[in-house]
């Protein structure tokens, strides 16, 4: 009930806003090729997915955050219980992959896009290159939490390494692995957009770049509530599929 | 196993590391793989970075790019934490907003970029102006997670004696939001940091962005390579001293 009521009440303020927003450009308070007015931007919204290939946009900026996640874990996990395993190892490496955390690695797109061309390439090189790092962490982090009494007594029922790799060590440390997946697919989604916006390569981020080039602020505006509500739902769903994990 | 020994040999892995990946970076260079000029000698990247770093036009770029980081962390700092004290303060507040915030904060704020351009200018206050974006929404999370823990025994106190709400806001809620506060901080400047370099790669005439981006539009590579290298060094340097400075309380 209190959820509900709060949902409403969220829909409500955005609505109040929205009006005020209206309001506020139609009374010359805000100039209207600054701020789209909501009824404009409505209005574009259908022009927009009719004229132009959002759907297409969508696909092209999704499939690549998801293909570059994927490489990510295929690498990241690995990497991840290598870190793990050897000690020496994970204590030489880790404060270097927490250094490229923190590194603007978004910078680096130049460089690919003269190695790998104007392509796709590009594109889910750099979301692969930002999404392995929490991967690789995370992964480490949940192996280095389960608990030693798990291990132990596989090992006293003679299990091989493998088996407590695989039956005991990954599942313990999979919610954890999950965040990490969760947080690399967010860093992706945000670097690619980013290099298709700046290198005006294709996708949702090319879109909002190429309806400011043309200037067409009410277009430009629906594609940014476009990228911020698939943005949302991305948030929503990857948090329900983290809890689902978690709980399994 | 001393700490000695595990030191020494930790060491040894690095050394052995830098060593190996210096050598793959020569023979990329040496063996004609890729592009002319995409993966030039480490020895012009040095000679390039020497010359950056006896550039007075780098320190100008360098010293611009920072204070619009500064800037722009600072409004987004406050204006997160004062909106997590309004919100975080009401349960049903910080209900409603959540999901509003959550989603624009998942949302590459790079797009926001035209309107922000729209609203400031294009000059310094569109860097401001996305850098406080960036750096708003890791901190405002951080200040309602952090003001669901504070203890509610300390607000009934606090109103029972009678305090005002400013007194409520000064001597309960930001001393019990420092801790939650520095960690979001620490996430929102480096948020800040790529929002900042972005907006000056795509439109602006100073600042290590724009000094990175000049290089390679001229096929500059090694220049551009010595540009990146000082930034992610000074990236890395500020958030370092912020993880310090959150470990510190």
């Amino acid at each position: 009930m209190r959820g509900w009521a709060s949902s409403a009440t969220g829909l409500a303020c955005v609505a109040v806003l929205a009006l005020l927003l209206e309001l506020a450009v139609a009374a010359e308070l805000i100039a209207g090729y600054v701020v789209a007015p909501p009824s404009a931007m409505l209005a574009a919204l259908v022009t927009v997915v009719a004229e132009e290939p959002v759907l297409e946009d969508f696909c092209l900026t999704f499939g690549a955050t998801l293909l570059s996640t994927l490489l990510a874990v295929l690498v990241g996990v690995p990497l991840g219980y290598l870190l793990h395993r050897r000690k020496l190892l994970g204590r030489a490496y880790e404060s270097w992959i927490g250094a490229l955390f923190s590194a603007p690695l978004v910078l680096l797109y130049p460089i690919f896009l003269v190695v790998f061309g104007r392509s796709i390439r590009v594109v889910i090189a750099m979301g692969f290159v930002v999404a392995v790092v929490p991967i690789i962490l995370k992964t480490r982090e949940g192996l280095a939490a389960v608990r030693p009494v798990l291990v132990n007594v596989a090992r006293a029922f003679n299990a091989s390494e493998a088996a407590v790799t695989t039956k005991v060590l990954l599942p313990a440390a999979r919610p954890t692995i999950f965040t990490g997946v969760r947080l690399g697919l967010i860093y992706a989604m945000t670097n690619i957009v980013g290099i298709e916006f700046l290198a005006n390569l294709s996708g949702l981020g090319f879109l909002v770049g190429e309806l400011y080039d043309r200037y067409d602020i009410p277009g430009m505006y629906a594609a940014i509530v476009c990228l911020i509500l698939t943005s949302a739902l991305f948030y929503a769903l990857t948090g329900r599929l983290e809890r689902w994990v978690g709980a399994r | 196993m001393t700490g000695r020994s595990e030191r020494h040999a930790v060491l040894a892995v690095r050394l052995a590391t830098v060593l190996a990946l210096w050598g793959a970076w020569e023979l990329l260079a040496r063996s004609g793989l890729l592009y002319e000029g995409v993966v030039p000698s480490s020895l012009r990247v040095a000679a390039a970075l020497a010359a950056e770093l006896g550039d007075p036009l780098f320190y100008r770029d360098a010293l611009w790019t920072a204070y619009e980081i500064v800037a722009g962390f600072a409004l987004g700092t406050l204006a997160g934490v004062a909106a997590g004290i309004a919100l975080g303060a009401r349960r049903f507040a910080a209900a409603a907003a959540g999901p509003y915030i959550h989603g624009l904060a998942s949302t590459p704020k790079i797009v926001f970029l035209p309107i922000v351009m729209l609203l400031c200018g294009v000059g310094a206050g569109s860097k401001i102006g996305m850098a406080a974006l960036s750096a708003f929404f890791p901190v405002v999370i951080a200040a309602i997670a952090g003001m669901a823990e504070v203890d509610a025994v300390l607000v009934r106190v606090a109103r029972s004696f009678n305090a005002s709400a400013s007194d409520l806001v000064r001597k309960v809620y930001l001393p019990s939001l420092v801790v939650p506060v520095t960690s979001g901080m620490r996430l929102g400047l480096g948020v800040a940091t790529i929002g900042v370099l972005l907006a000056e790669i795509k439109f602006s005439d100073r600042g290590l962005g724009h000094r990175a981006i000049q290089h390679y539009q001229f096929f500059r590579v090694a220049d551009m390579y010595a540009v990146l290298l000082a930034t992610f060094a000074l990236a890395v340097a500020a958030n370092a001293l912020m993880g310090r400075l959150a470990r510190r309380r």
